[in-house]
């Protein structure tokens, strides 16, 4: 008789290796080499952050009216306080400033919407995508409705950042998808034309693109036919980060095994079922870290609209620096516009991470 | 290939050919990998293609449904002849299930959306009859509890198990295998070939690359052998074991059976 084969009990792991203890002695101090690296960074953090937070909270001045008010010798931030207004809403009519709310409380209810189960996700996201940009221009610029016309030349601050942001990454994702596609197809007008244009924008510089929308386009264009200025700009960083977004999504589409070309084709999926059921959601999901990096690329780069005479939340900063009242408080300014771009950035970097992890099916061993 | 097996590659006058290969020659740049292909399958035919690596199988099988496109000759799937023609070729694939070494299912997708994926979309069959379709199959091939889980959660028999009643799901009139069984683990290889057996006997036509000559023994009706992109020769599955003709086939038959 054969003998019966029992598999063994599994153990526990041994109590060293797991806890708060094992997990800073692993990490921290694991060797002599890593021992001296922990105390060096803890003398190295010991020497930056008191004299940091003497400056940025101990000895700030919090309110005033000039820099004259400012006299504990610590940070100004009353000159932030001053101009926290303009810093947001640029030269927006003040009484005008609920249009703006508005528009941005009502892309957060539209979006949080998704995480409701009972909507319907396909009218959720026709809203968003074509109702929503209507809804909202109107409310920007007025003219209708009894809405008081605000000329575009006084949208700034954070508004205008939000604004240029926003719209380059929802415009320019869909024809980044296009370009990526089209630098893969096997019809050669199609590839040449996308291939042509995505070197030819990479080749040139965000600044180069700025001037030809805001200055050179003007000059093309016959007497008496002109767009707006912003219209330009939007189309000008909707088109640069495009073809940044085609090379990143087409990385993507390279890293999917041909089996899973061959699949959808053998079932007779057409090009577009295969490509938008089967390749993409795969294949996007796999560039998730790349696509918002160009995104955070993106909305930092719009701080060179500036450059053509757009005053965005940087810009705002820059000019209120040269106010007579608030000489000398440019270290605050900035710190400011890095502390809100990094609240942004942050969090679209923390909501990526967040979606990479929704999406995950591979089940791989961690 | 001799007088005999040149028959047995063609049909008798009358008999209903469901694939039709004529003249077909294939290159990959300078290589010639397919050389004068004429071969042709009944309808219910269970075909079972052998050969060393490279010898032109997997090539010969993907030019059925026109994953591999032949440069000469001509190729009769269901008397619709494969050319550039997009819309005959997504007319043929709707016809012809297919099962890859590597399952190829879509990670992304739950093994009941892998199952419906198809027949909704190609089919436009509604979501709940695809659905209760799909059930329907993944009962048949024993893996109907796994319905919600994704392709990553599974072995690779039941990947496999999943892929075969994918393809079944669009009802197709042939069925290819292009080495169902040779990406998996020894033991999950009866569980396939189980499911294989089972298809074979409800009479549907089968084309089937395989290196699993018991299979080929107790299923096949005939068994080709491939080398160097040519037919070598084609019999009746007794024949082909007890009595081959040519000495390559001689030579093959020795390599894999008494190893």
């Amino acid at each position: 008789m054969a003998i019966e084969f029992k598999p063994s009990p599994s153990l526990p792991p041994p109590s060293d290796s797991v806890g708060p203890v094992a997990w800073v002695r692993a990490n921290f101090f694991s060797s002599p080499l890593n021992i001296a690296l922990t105390l060096f960074s803890i003398y190295v953090l010991y020497l930056m952050i008191p004299p940091v937070l003497q400056w940025g909270l101990l000895d700030a001045t919090w309110e005033g009216s000039s820099k004259a008010a400012c006299t504990a010798g610590g940070a100004c931030w009353a000159f932030i306080g001053a101009y926290f207004e303009q810093f947001m809403y640029g030269l927006y009519p003040e009484t005008e400033y609920w249009r703006i709310n508005l528009a941005l409380i009502l892309l957060i209810v539209l979006v949080g919407m998704f995480a409701i189960k009972a909507v319907n996700k396909l009218f959720l996201s026709i809203a968003i995508i074509v109702v929503y940009p209507i809804v909202a221009f109107i409310l920007f610029s007025g003219g209708m409705f009894g809405l008081e016309t605000v000329e575009t030349s006084n949208w700034g601050g954070l508004f205008l950042t939000t604004l240029l942001g926003v719209v380059g990454i929802v415009a320019s994702f869909p024809l980044g998808v296009l370009l990526a596609l089209g630098r893969r197809s096997n019809m050669p007008i199609v590839k040449s034309v996308c291939v042509v244009f995505i070197e030819t924008i990479r080749a040139v510089p965000l600044i180069t693109i700025l001037f030809m929308a805001s200055v050179m386009i003007p000059l093309f264009l016959p007497e008496g036919l002109n767009f707006n200025k912003l219209l330009r700009v939007l189309i000008g960083i909707t088109l640069f980060s495009a073809a940044y977004m085609a090379e990143v999504i087409r990385g993507g589409l390279q890293a999917i095994p041909k089996g899973q070309y061959e699949a959808a084709d053998a079932m007779g999926l057409t090009y577009w079922q295969s490509m938008c059921l089967v390749i993409l959601p795969q294949a996007l999901k796999l560039v998730i870290p790349g696509i918002v990096n160009t995104f955070i690329g993106l909305f930092k780069d719009t701080t060179l609209v500036y450059i053509v005479g757009m005053f965005d939340l940087l810009g705002r900063i820059q000019a209120a620096n040269h106010d007579a009242n608030w000489l000398g408080t440019t270290i605050e300014g900035y710190a400011f516009a890095g502390f809100v771009y990094w609240i942004i950035c942050f969090g679209m970097s923390r909501y990526s991470m967040a979606v990479e992890r929704k999406l995950d099916t591979g089940h791989k061993r961690k | 290939m001799t007088d005999n097996n040149m028959a047995l590659a063609q049909l008798e006058p009358g008999e209903e050919a469901i694939i039709e290969f004529s003249d077909v020659n294939k290159w990959y740049g300078d290589f010639h990998v397919l050389k004068n292909i004429n071969f042709s399958i009944r309808k219910g035919e269970r075909i079972v293609v052998c050969g060393p690596s490279g010898s032109g199988k997997s090539t010969m099988t993907r030019c059925i449904n026109r994953l591999e496109e032949h440069q000469k000759g001509s190729i009769l799937v269901d008397g619709i002849e494969m050319n550039d023609n997009l819309k005959n070729i997504e007319a043929i694939r709707k016809d012809v299930g297919m099962v890859f070494q590597h399952f190829n299912l879509f990670p992304h997708l739950t093994i009941l959306e892998n199952l419906t994926l198809a027949p909704i979309w190609v089919r436009k069959m509604p979501k709940k009859e695809a659905e209760e379709m799909a059930m329907h199959y993944l009962e048949r091939v024993k893996i109907a509890n796994q319905a919600g889980k994704y392709p990553g959660q599974l072995s690779g028999g039941q990947q496999q198990r999943v892929a075969i009643a994918r393809g079944l799901c669009m009802k197709p009139r042939i069925m290819l295998f292009d080495e169902p069984t040779s990406a998996l683990d020894p033991e999950m290889i009866k569980e396939v070939l189980d499911v294989m057996v089972q298809l074979a006997d409800e009479g549907m036509t089968m084309v089937c690359v395989t290196h699993e000559m018991g299979f080929a023994k107790t299923v096949a009706d005939r068994v080709v052998f491939m080398d160097a992109g040519e037919i070598v020769e084609a019999n009746t599955p007794h024949e082909f074991f007890e009595n081959p003709q040519h000495d390559r086939t001689q030579l093959f038959l020795s390599q894999i059976l008494n190893h």
